[in-house]
Formats: structure tokens, C-alpha cells, sequence
């Protein structure tokens, strides 16, 4: 029983929500894959230090890159809920994993944008 | 009603050694707790790949110890335990956005047919394992 007093507060959501989440930023991944080999692909001569930073380093693709790291950080998210909810029953110890993948998403999050626009 | 009453086997108490070894996964089914264990992979090495990320873009000599990781090792951390976590991200990477790729195809054309099921199961684990052996052997200077 899942409704009424029954309901868990580290239980599912019940909807087709996280559902399409999954597949729309797993899709904006595996785009982004493409935009970043091809910019690979496309330096001319070995790619170096410089090649790389140039990749990352236009306005527009610091904006894109951004967008895909908040899009991914959401897709792990809902990927590692699924875990601990299939595998993790107490209450508590689950709640206690939410909390930990969350602060190591974010934490994770912070460093990567700080990374990005110091570029 | 005689059906319905009768009881179906319950099996209680499974022996983690004994009876989850004795399991013969379908292909599906490898390739379906792969995509999981992938992804678990890559959260739990989530800051080695910021950490890959930040060395190798921020600077010329952070991108020195970028490259000194794979020749020198960083630290106390040996250059062939870095490939070798390295090539597990590989793995893990490709075999967690070519089971997606399945999944979107499958949702996109209603492919839900066992033969269909059995077959990409079959090219996506040939094609992460393949690819996997291809960056590997380049990773660790094969090639």
C-alpha cells in the first residue's frame, strides 16, 4: 500500500515524470558526446592543451556544457533513487543515501561549473 | 477456482553464492544490470572525472599533471591503477550510452518483440565490449 498514511517519504513519485526526465537528458548526453568528438575530430593537428581549452572555451559552449552538467546531474539523480529504492528498504538508511547523493551531485556540480567558467 | 487456489512455488531465503551464481541471465538481462552497475560506477567516480575534467582544461601545467597521471601516476597512485580505473570509466561509459541508445529506440518504434529483445542485447554488449578493447588497447599504449 502506497497512498494515505501508508506513503513513504523516500518512496517513488508514482508518474511518467521521471520516466521522460531519463530519456530527454540521456539523449542531450549522448548529443553532446557528438558535439565534443566532432570539435575533436575537427582540430587540426595534435590536439594539445590548447586544442582541448578551445573547445570549452567559446561563451555558447560554456553555456551548452553547463546545461548538459545540470541536465546529467538530474539523470543521475533519478538513476541512484532508483537504486536505493530497489535495494535499500529501512526508511532511514535510504533517506541517508538520498541525502549523501545529493550533496555529492551538487558538490560535483559547484567544481565542474567553477572549472568551466575560469576558462 | 482450483487453479487460482493452487499454490505457486515460493522460493524464501535465496543463498546469495549458491543460487545467484546457478542463474542463466539472458543476454537482456546482462545487458540490463550492466546499464545499472555502469551508472553506479560512474557516480561513485564522479569527482575523478571533474577532477580529469578540471587538470586537463585549466591550464598548460595542470594539463602537465593531466598527462603525467598516465605516465607518472599522481601522488602515491601508480600511472597503471589510473589506466586501469580509466578504462573501467571507458567501459562503463560506453556500455551505459549504447543500452540507452536501445532503450530510446525501443520506446521510439515499440520494438518489444523477444527476437528483438535477444539481438540488441547481443550488439550492444559485442559493440561496448569492442569499443572498449579498442580505447584500451590505446589507453595503455598498444597502438
Amino acid at each position: 500500500m502506497t497512498y494515505g498514511s501508508k506513503r513513504v517519504v523516500t518512496g517513488a513519485h508514482y508518474g511518467l515524470r521521471d520516466w521522460l526526465v531519463q530519456r530527454v537528458t540521456g539523449a542531450l548526453f549522448a548529443l553532446f558526446t557528438l558535439i565534443v568528438l566532432a570539435k575533436v575530430l575537427l582540430t587540426s593537428g595534435p590536439l594539445g592543451y590548447e586544442g582541448w581549452a578551445a573547445i570549452f572555451s567559446p561563451q555558447w559552449m560554456k553555456a551548452l556544457t553547463f546545461a548538459v552538467f545540470l541536465a546529467i546531474t538530474w539523470h543521475i539523480w533519478i538513476g541512484m533513487r532508483d537504486i536505493w529504492m530497489d535495494y535499500i528498504k529501512p526508511v532511514g538508511i535510504r533517506l541517508a543515501l538520498h541525502v549523501f547523493t545529493i550533496v555529492w551531485l551538487v558538490a560535483c556540480l559547484g567544481w565542474a561549473v567553477q572549472v568551466l567558467w575560469r576558462l | 477456482m482450483t487453479e487460482l487456489t493452487k499454490k505457486r512455488p515460493e522460493f524464501r531465503n535465496i543463498n546469495a553464492f549458491k543460487d545467484l551464481t546457478t542463474y542463466r541471465m539472458a543476454a537482456a538481462a546482462w545487458v540490463s544490470i550492466l546499464h545499472r552497475a555502469s551508472g553506479g560506477i560512474m557516480f561513485l567516480l564522479l569527482p575523478l572525472i571533474v577532477w580529469l575534467f578540471d587538470t586537463s582544461v585549466s591550464s598548460e601545467i595542470s594539463h602537465g599533471v593531466f598527462q603525467s597521471a598516465f605516465t607518472a601516476g599522481v601522488g602515491i597512485v601508480p600511472a597503471w591503477f589510473i589506466k586501469l580505473v580509466v578504462l573501467a570509466l571507458i567501459w562503463a561509459y560506453l556500455h551505459h550510452l549504447i543500452a540507452g541508445l536501445r532503450h530510446l529506440y525501443m520506446d521510439m518504434f515499440h520494438a518489444v518483440t523477444k527476437e528483438f529483445g535477444r539481438s540488441s542485447a547481443v550488439v550492444t554488449l559485442t559493440l561496448s565490449i569492442g569499443l572498449t578493447l579498442v580505447l584500451g588497447a590505446k589507453l595503455f599504449g598498444l597502438y
